[in-house]
C-alpha cells in the first residue's frame, strides 16, 4: 500500500511540473528543453531553507516556487527579448539548464554532486493533492484570462498576434515565469518527499520527459498532459519493468508519437469534453 | 616556463577542438539540409565508438581497419535512424521541433538500449599508439593529440572538397538553399538525404573512435556532443567552415579557461557562451542571415 501511495505521490508531483510546462509549451507554443532546471531550483531552495534554516515547510515551498520564477527571468529576459527562432530558444534553455546543474554540482551549500540527504519528509498525499488541485484551478483561470488568451494567440500565430496588439515579449515572459513557478513548486514537493536530492536528478533527460508528457498529452490541453504524465510515471513504476528498459521504451514511445500521432493523446481538447453532450463548449478547442 | 604552459594548453585545446569540430561537422551537415537540431548525433557517435571497440577487441584489427569499420557502422546507423525516425516527418513537412523531439527520443532509446544490453561499464581501446610524446618548444605533446588534430583537419578538408567539387556535393548544396526546387530539378531527395546522413554518421564514427581512444567508451559518452552544438552555433549553424572554426575555438578557449581560471567553471562558461551567441549572434561568427520566415 505504501508503495502504491508513493507512486501516486510521485506522479502527482510530476504532474504539477508538467502542468507548468503545458502552459508554456502547449498554450504559448515555445518549446523548452530546460525546465528540469526550474524544478531543481525549487527543490534546492526549499530544501536548503528547511534543512539549514528550519524555515516552516509551506513558507519554504513558496520560496522555492518564487526562486524558480526569478531564475527563469535570467534566461527568459535575454532570449525572449531577442525573439529567437523556436528551436534556438529550445537549445538556449537547454544550455541554461546544463549550466545551472554544473553550478549546483559545485556549490558548498548544495553539498555538490553528492546531493543533500536527510531532508524532512513533509510532503504527504493530501499536501500534494491540494497543490495539484490548486495548480489546475489557477492554470485554468489563467488560460481563460486575457493573458491566457494572449498566450494562445501567440501560439497560433505570433506575427498576427503582434499585429493585433499582443505584446510578444511580455506575454511570453509571463508564461515562462508562471511555468517556472509550477516547476519550482513541484521541485519543493519532490525534495520533501524523497528527502534526498542530487543535481543529477535534474538533467536534460528530465527536461525531455516533461516536454514529452506535454507533447504526448496534446498541446493545448490541460488534462491530456496530466494523463500522459501519470501514464509515464505511474505505469512503468507499477509494472516495475527494469529501470533501463523503461527508458528504452520511453525513447521509442517519443519517436512513435512524433511519427504517428504528433497532435498527442488529447489533441487540443479536454477530458471534460467527453462528459458533455455538446462537443465543443468553449469554442477554444481546435481540431 | 610560462610560455611552455601556454603552448601546451594551446595544443591540448586544438586537439580537443579537432574532435569537437568532427562532431560539429556531422551535426551541422544535417542541420543545413533538414534545418533541425539532430540530438541523436551524440548517440550515433557513441555507437560508432562501440563498433570500433568491438572490431578492435573482438577481431583485434589494426587502427586503420577499426576506423574504417566504425565509419561504415556509424554511417549505416545514421541512415537507418533517418529512415525510421525522421523520414515520415520530413515528408509531411512537420515543424522542425517535432524532428528535434523525435531525435531526442532516438538519443534516449539508443543510449539506454546500450545501457541495458552491453551495460554501463567503461571500456578502454587497446593501445594503438604507445603513449609517445614529442617535444615542441620545450613542452611535451602527445602524438595522439597531434594525430587527431591533423586527421580531423584533413577529413573536414576532404568533406569540403566533396561538397564543393562533386556532382553529389552540388546537389547537397542545392538542397540546403531550397529543398523543393532541388527536387523539381530532378534530384532524388531521399537519396540525397541518405548521403547526408551517411556522411554525418561517418564523421560521428571518426569522432567516436578518437573520443574512445582519448577517454573511454561508455553509454553516455555521446553527451559530449553538447559541446558540438555549441561549436556549431559559434561557427554558424549549418556552415562547415564555421563548424571547424567553432570547434577549434571552443576547444582552445575551454582548455584555457580550465587551466587558467577553474576547471569547474569550464562547462558553465561554455554554456554561457552558447546562450550569448544565440542571443546576440544567432548566425554565428560567419553564418549568413537565417531569420525564421513568416
Amino acid at each position: 500500500m505504501d508503495y502504491i501511495l508513493s507512486i501516486v505521490i510521485l506522479a502527482c508531483i510530476n504532474m504539477i511540473a508538467v502542468l507548468g510546462l503545458s502552459i508554456f509549451t502547449g498554450f504559448t507554443g515555445l518549446f523548452s528543453l530546460g525546465h528540469a532546471a526550474f524544478v531543481a531550483v525549487g527543490a534546492y531552495t526549499s530544501a536548503i531553507l528547511t534543512y539549514y534554516y528550519y524555515v516552516p515547510f509551506y513558507l519554504a515551498l513558496a520560496a522555492g516556487a518564487a526562486a524558480a520564477g526569478l531564475v527563469s527571468l535570467v534566461i527568459g529576459v535575454p532570449t525572449l527579448r531577442a525573439k529567437l527562432r523556436s528551436d534556438y530558444f529550445a537549445i538556449a534553455i537547454l544550455g541554461f539548464g546544463e549550466a545551472l546543474r554544473v553550478i549546483l554540482e559545485n556549490l558548498e551549500i548544495t553539498n555538490g554532486a553528492r546531493g543533500l540527504p536527510g531532508i524532512d519528509g513533509f510532503t504527504t498525499l493530501p499536501v500534494v493533492l491540494v497543490c495539484l488541485a490548486g495548480g489546475v484551478l489557477v492554470a485554468r483561470n489563467f488560460l481563460r484570462s486575457r493573458w491566457g488568451a494572449a498566450c494562445i494567440a501567440i501560439r497560433e500565430d505570433p506575427v498576427a498576434a503582434e499585429m493585433a496588439g499582443v505584446r510578444l515579449f511580455r506575454t511570453r515572459l509571463l508564461s515562462l515565469v508562471v511555468s517556472a513557478v509550477y516547476c519550482g513548486l513541484s521541485g519543493g514537493l519532490l525534495a520533501h518527499f524523497l528527502s534526498f536530492i542530487q543535481p543529477v536528478m535534474f538533467t536534460l533527460v528530465q527536461s525531455t520527459q516533461l516536454l514529452a508528457a506535454v507533447i504526448a498529452g496534446g498541446m493545448g490541453s490541460i488534462s491530456g498532459p496530466l494523463i500522459a504524465s501519470f501514464v509515464f510515471i505511474g505505469l512503468p513504476e507499477a509494472l516495475r519493468v527494469a529501470q533501463m528498459w523503461r527508458l528504452v521504451a520511453y525513447g521509442l514511445l517519443l519517436v512513435l508519437i512524433m511519427v504517428y500521432r504528433p497532435q498527442g493523446l488529447m489533441g487540443y481538447s479536454e477530458l471534460s469534453r467527453f462528459f458533455r453532450k455538446s462537443g465543443n463548449p468553449e469554442g477554444r478547442s481546435r481540431s | 616556463m610560462w610560455a611552455g604552459l601556454f603552448l601546451q594548453t594551446l595544443i591540448t585545446g586544438l586537439s580537443i577542438g579537432g574532435i569537437y569540430a568532427l562532431m560539429a561537422v556531422g551535426y551541422s551537415l544535417v542541420f543545413s539540409v533538414l534545418n533541425f537540431s539532430n540530438f541523436a548525433h551524440g548517440a550515433v557517435i557513441m555507437l560508432g565508438a562501440y563498433v570500433g571497440l568491438a572490431l578492435a577487441t573482438k577481431l583485434s584489427l589494426g587502427f586503420g581497419l577499426v576506423l574504417a569499420g566504425s565509419i561504415a557502422g556509424a554511417g549505416i546507423i545514421a541512415v537507418l535512424n533517418e529512415r525510421l525516425a525522421y523520414s515520415s516527418l520530413r515528408r509531411r513537412k512537420a515543424p522542425s521541433l517535432y524532428l528535434m523531439i523525435s531525435a531526442m527520443g532516438c538519443a534516449v532509446f539508443l543510449e539506454n538500449l546500450v545501457y541495458a544490453t552491453i551495460g554501463s561499464r567503461f571500456y578502454a581501446f587497446p593501445e594503438f599508439f604507445a603513449r609517445q610524446v614529442i617535444s615542441v618548444g620545450g613542452s611535451s605533446v602527445s602524438l595522439l593529440d597531434v594525430g587527431a588534430f591533423l586527421f580531423a583537419l584533413a577529413a573536414i578538408m576532404g568533406l569540403h572538397l566533396f561538397i564543393t567539387r562533386t556532382r553529389t556535393g552540388i546537389a547537397i548544396r542545392a538542397g540546403v538553399s531550397d529543398m523543393t526546387m532541388c527536387s523539381l530539378m530532378g534530384v532524388d531527395l531521399d537519396r540525397l538525404i541518405a548521403i547526408v546522413f551517411l556522411l554525418a554518421g561517418g564523421f560521428a564514427g571518426v569522432a567516436g573512435v578518437f573520443l574512445g581512444i582519448k577517454y573511454l567508451v561508455y553509454p553516455t559518452m555521446g553527451w559530449v556532443t553538447n559541446k558540438a552544438y555549441i561549436a556549431a552555433v559559434i561557427g554558424g549553424l549549418g556552415s562547415l567552415p564555421g563548424a571547424l572554426a567553432g570547434g577549434l575555438l571552443l576547444g582552445v578557449v575551454e582548455t584555457f579557461v580550465s587551466s587558467y581560471v577553474s576547471s569547474v567553471m569550464r562547462d558553465v562558461f561554455s554554456f554561457t557562451l552558447l546562450i550569448a551567441f544565440l542571443v546576440w549572434r544567432p548566425n554565428g561568427l560567419w553564418g549568413q542571415d537565417s531569420e525564421e520566415k513568416v
